[in-house]
């Protein structure tokens, strides 16, 4: 018999002495990396509003032409290697965190078209048993029409997936995790 | 390609669970959406042996003096649900000192800290999927989730696998430890073979004569099914 997945447990509160020294991992994108550079604030806020301020966020995206350094991708070869796609940081005491990177291409989906730019997130955290996974897409992208994971989620919760642009300063987008509440993101069973 | 198989719920924590307080408001209270598995999560970062320092997967060494406590060796294979080994990934680990106290501002457990002592180690595992980590042996400490709560000795690990899909942060516990049964955070795993899993075994060939004793911590990651798309 084939051994089962092991189960997953909580990372609890006290992991950043092992798992976020290295602050680096807050910029996805190499200096000389291809594409429209963004930075990106993820907030996080429990089910009173509270901020979550002892949780961890990473981030997985494709590069500006929508392309992994993976060997699952078929354009591997063709990556941009200044780009990394991995990032990694602690929540601060505003429950934020903020990630340096580009705006990802799209990617293509199951159906074979293109999926609208988009990046994987997860959330670890004190009272999270297993990781929380949701995706970030960019309001006002046409392409979020015809993405077909967005069309996945309930219609009136699927601006929960949206970030929106920061009317006060260019280049900052900013992204909302709910939990648990009547405004809760959209979260995935991956 | 082919997707990865969804784990049996059994042998996974149970989100909304009560008695682990701090999933109360925190933990989801809508269904969860199915995501296929795109390009997306089909992908996922890879880390590589040159990234290591020669200290990273021994915490005994990572400080000029030793620290206090049982020095252990924890060691084992990591493996994905159809038995093949997970290759050159990343292991990192997490945990207090020998008298139960993490390195953090925020823990105030009044148990003594180690200035010879972080708590944070990383591996790569090997071809055979083989990763081993030289460290103190954890202590129990206090928590506030109801009265009298001690969390067992843990060590909080943390793999990669080849995707996005396969990431996974889980524990290790010790055999034989008397608060394991009155554990929230373990117990919140319906099935019990799956929360067996999770406690090392005690092993006398990862054992070194007059230095450690070594326990044995096997890590099951998904794998790929045989369909290549799903619903
Ligand atoms: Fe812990």
């Amino acid at each position: 018999m084939d051994p089962a997945p092991s189960g997953s447990q909580t990372i609890g509160p006290f992991f950043h002495f092992a798992l976020t020294t290295d602050e680096a991992l807050g910029c996805l994108a190499g200096p000389d990396a291809k594409g429209e550079r963004i930075h990106l604030r993820c907030r996080v806020l429990d089910g009173d509003g509270a901020p979550v301020s002892d949780a961890m966020i990473e981030l997985w995206q494709a590069d500006s032409d929508g392309r992994y350094n993976h060997p699952e991708d078929p354009r591997q070869k063709s990556h941009d290697p200044a780009f990394r796609g991995f990032g990694r940081l602690a929540t601060n005491d505003e429950g934020v965190s903020v990630f340096e990177t580009i705006k990802p291409g799209r990617v293509a989906g199951l159906d074979g078209a293109l999926q609208a730019p988009h990046i994987n997130l997860s959330l670890f955290a004190r009272g999270l048993l297993n990781r929380l996974v949701t995706r970030i897409y960019f309001a006002g992208d046409p392409a979020n029409q015809e993405d077909t994971v967005l069309s996945l989620a309930p219609e009136d919760r699927r601006d929960t997936l949206l970030a929106h642009p920061d009317p006060q300063h260019t280049g900052v987008w900013r992204f909302e995790v709910h939990l648990c509440s009547e405004h809760e993101t959209v979260f995935f069973d991956v | 390609m082919n997707a990865y198989k969804r784990p049996d719920p059994a042998g996974q924590p149970v989100l909304q669970h009560d008695r682990y307080r701090s999933t109360i408001r925190r933990a989801p209270s809508k269904p969860l959406i199915v995501l296929p598995h795109t390009l997306t999560e089909r992908t996922g970062p890879l880390f590589n042996h040159d990234a290591m320092g020669e200290t990273d997967h021994d915490l005994t060494r990572q400080h000029p003096g030793e620290p206090q406590g049982e020095r252990i060796i924890v060691a084992g294979r990591v493996i994905d649900d159809n038995g093949r080994s997970v290759r050159h990934t990343l292991v990192e680990i997490c945990q207090t000192n020998a008298a139960g106290r993490y390195l953090h501002a925020k823990d105030n457990h009044p148990a003594p800290l180690d200035p010879n002592f972080t708590g944070g180690g990383r591996a790569m595992t090997d071809e055979n999927g083989c990763y081993r980590f030289v460290t103190i042996k954890p202590g129990a400490y206090p928590w506030r989730n109801h009265i009298n709560a001690w969390r067992p000795a843990h060590i909080h690990f943390s793999l990669f696998g080849p995707a996005f899909v396969t990431r996974l942060i889980t524990q290790m516990y010790f055999p034989g430890d008397p608060l394991i049964p009155l554990d929230p955070v373990l117990e919140s795993i319906p099935d019990e073979k799956a929360r067996q899993r999770l406690v090392s075994r005690f092993d006398l060939d990862l054992t070194e004569p007059e230095w450690a004793l070594g326990y044995r911590f096997d890590i099951v990651l998904r794998g790929r099914g045989s369909t290549p798309f799903e619903e």
